[in-house]
């Protein structure tokens, strides 16, 4: 059983060169950038909830990045930040984080709940560890149509603990389904440690009891992060069966925007891992090895912020919901019990003066 | 046109939709080379291969989580659930994932799947081999759930289930699936997903049922008959979505209404009906609606025939409409 807990030896084709560093930085700046907007909205009252990625940059892109473009990322939670790298539109995730007419999602999940199935990025639901038999269920779907796309699935290291962790390993050990497992061990789930989620010496070790190779990677070290993966999808694209693959890293702030993580962990542990920010880790690589100019760190933050700024701007003008939404995407029809629902109750609003042109009843 | 029994009818069902259309499969414990607890895939692995109906590791959570992957991806899973009892394990699966999925993503995935199982008492199977359990699934708007109680039901509703294009939990009432035999056309057909069957008319009390129930009430009914009261009896057939229109039409139609499913009766499907009735018809009601039911108590073993409504207690409640 492997349990390589070092990269150094990862095969040449997995490495992330010069230009990929480089890229992924600008992306890992870029979602630091976006987190501290959405926080500033949230404060403002203008959004309900944000859930940063802050300080988990480099495990969720630096794993994203070694995907490629056919390859689906189900995501467990904060890896909004990857389907953004991976193709969806800053329009989308910032309407989805105002929940606003212009989510594809149509407003009905609460904030940080994103999807783009034009980079096969599903939608997820707040239930931890569900998605991790739906990957597996699709990545066994992928392979009887001959397809040689890989699922990679995301999860936190509390999921460890779910039914759908057991079942997803144990069902992919099984059909030796073409997937990789991307657990992003941040030290907490909400308030519990990650010590108090499992005896097991590590999370990599859970995957011997399922016939499961795992990696064990520094997390903030995203080049890393980017090589661990890419071996998972080198051996799933091989037909040899899925891996698991362990983050470790720490979520530098509470687990939403409604947490305060100061009630169950010291300052002292916050400060430690500010030392070893995944962003100013991959920066003084690139300062380095002349991949990065001085300043223009400072330079690029400027630019996306602005960038995102201007998309903030468009989204806050979005046209309202429309009601109808409320009863539609229920069944691929609108069935007649719901349209009746939904007709009295528009007959209600419209009488009481709520109702907007195009909020119309539903023929009978 | 060959006569089947229930569970043959439903072998057929997954047959011709098999042979229909690649993508559909059909897991679950114990279906592959053994054919079901109950047979109902039997034959199903030799014909299609291990590729398309295989035996999964023991957990129903596993089996409806990786079918709902399976269906966001472009197969027709039909996973099936052991007995009814053993979906709680994987009732999050069912109601927070596969029911919620095309409405929380505004209709950008969805998941077309059937779940099938065994459900319902009358074998001796004690607490967790016998309970209905439909009402907590008819309670999750996005499921469709449905419930036959012939073989050509069962076959042609099985057939529209796998071709829908939303999650169908499709509840197989195990009490008839050798007790009833009708005749089933070769071939692919449909039963139609949200309309009502009219299993015999009468013009004096309309009795609402479904799966096993439904040869209870129409031994109730040939009782009836011979006191001359003429019972119309209404198989309910697709619970969710409900024919709602076709109930209030027969329930206007004769004016006094028993409903009758063996679960318990506290939340159960008969409230609905009950209500339904009472908002939209209470000004053809010439009696109290009555409800037969199981009791409000967990499933027994030994005096499950007391347990279940029999021919007598529904005759009695017949009787208390008619003569109200």
């Amino acid at each position: 059983m492997s349990h390589d807990r070092s990269t150094t030896a990862a095969p040449a084709a997995t490495t992330l060169d010069a230009a990929g560093r480089r890229e992924l930085f600008v992306h890992m700046l870029r979602l630091r950038c976006l987190d501290e907007r959405m926080l500033k909205l949230q404060r403002a009252g203008r959004i309900g909830f944000v859930g940063t990625a802050r300080g988990l940059e480099g495990a969720i892109l630096g794993a994203a990045s070694a995907l490629a473009p056919r390859d689906w990322l189900w995501s467990g939670l904060r890896e909004g930040g990857a389907a953004l790298m991976r193709g969806l539109p800053l329009a989308e995730y910032i309407a989805q984080m105002y929940c606003n007419a212009n989510d594809t999602a149509k407003g009905r999940q609460m904030c940080n709940h994103f999807q783009h199935k034009g980079s096969h990025y599903p939608s997820w639901s707040s239930v931890i560890g569900t998605q991790i038999p739906h990957g597996v269920g699709a990545a066994f779907a992928e392979r009887a149509r001959g397809s040689d796309a890989v699922h990679a699935i995301f999860f936190g290291d509390g999921a460890t603990s779910s039914n759908g962790f057991h079942a997803g390993l144990n069902f992919a050990g099984v059909w030796k389904a073409p997937c990789v497992f991307v657990c992003i061990d941040n030290g907490w789930a909400i308030s519990v440690a990650s010590s108090a989620q499992t005896a097991a010496r590590s999370f990599a070790d859970k995957g011997i009891a399922y016939g499961i190779p795992a990696l064990q990677v520094d997390g903030n070290d995203a080049p890393a992060c980017h090589e661990a993966v890419a071996q998972g999808l080198l051996r799933a694209r091989a037909g040899e069966g899925p891996t698991l693959v362990v983050l470790e890293t720490y979520r530098m702030l509470g687990h939403s925007s409604s947490d305060d993580p100061t009630k169950y962990r010291s300052d002292e542990e916050v400060e430690r891992w500010a030392k070893r920010d995944p962003i100013d880790a991959l920066e003084r690589e690139l300062l380095a090895s002349g991949n990065l100019a001085e300043g223009e760190r400072a330079e690029l933050v400027s630019q996306l912020t602005a960038e995102i700024d201007a998309v903030i701007h468009e989204q806050e003008a979005a046209a309202p919901m429309a009601l109808r939404t409320l009863v539609e995407d229920v069944y691929a029809e609108v069935p007649q019990h719901l349209r009746l629902q939904y007709n009295h109750f528009h007959d209600v609003v419209q009488r009481r003066g709520e109702a907007l042109p195009g909020d119309g009843a539903f023929p009978l | 046109m060959p006569e089947l029994t229930l569970v043959q009818a439903v072998n057929d069902g997954l047959k011709t939709a098999m042979r229909a259309d690649d993508s559909v499969l059909v897991f679950g414990e114990d279906v592959g080379p053994k054919g079901g607890v109950f047979l109902a895939t039997e034959g199903l692995t030799s014909e299609f291969g291990k590729e398309r109906c295989f035996d999964t590791p023991l957990s129903e959570d596993g089996i409806v989580g990786t079918a709902v992957g399976m269906a966001m991806n472009g197969l027709r899973p039909v996973a099936e659930i052991l007995f009814q009892d053993f979906n709680f394990p994987a009732f999050d699966q069912i109601v927070s994932e596969a029911a919620k999925l095309r409405y929380r993503s505004g209709g950008q995935y969805t998941a077309p799947m059937v779940i099938r199982t065994p459900f319902g008492g009358g074998i001796r199977g004690g607490l967790y081999h016998s309970q209905s359990g439909e009402a907590y699934f008819t309670h999750t708007a996005g499921l469709k759930v449905v419930v036959p109680s012939t073989p050509y039901d069962a076959k042609g509703l099985l057939i529209a289930s796998i071709n829908d294009p939303d999650p169908v939990l499709f509840l197989e009432p195990k009490a008839l699936y050798r007790s009833v035999k009708g005749e089933v056309p070769e071939g692919e057909y449909s039963v139609d997903l949200s309309t009502l069957r009219s299993v015999r008319s009468g013009d004096d009390v309309t009795l609402f049922c479904y799966g096993a129930m439904v040869t209870v009430a129409e031994k109730a009914a040939d009782q009836a008959q011979a006191k001359g009261i003429g019972v119309n009896i209404v198989d309910l057939r697709t619970l969710l979505p409900l024919d709602e229109e076709g109930v209030l039409e027969h329930a206007k139609r004769t004016g006094r209404v028993v409903v009758l499913h063996e679960a318990p009766r506290f939340c159960g499907f008969g409230a609905e009906i009950s209500a339904l009735i009472a908002e939209r018809a209470i000004e053809y009601m010439e009696a109290p609606i009555a409800r037969v039911t199981g009791f409000d108590t967990p499933f027994p073993n030994t005096l499950e025939h007391h347990y279940l409504p029999d021919p007598r207690r529904v005759l009695d409640a017949i009787e208390h409409v008619a003569n109200y």
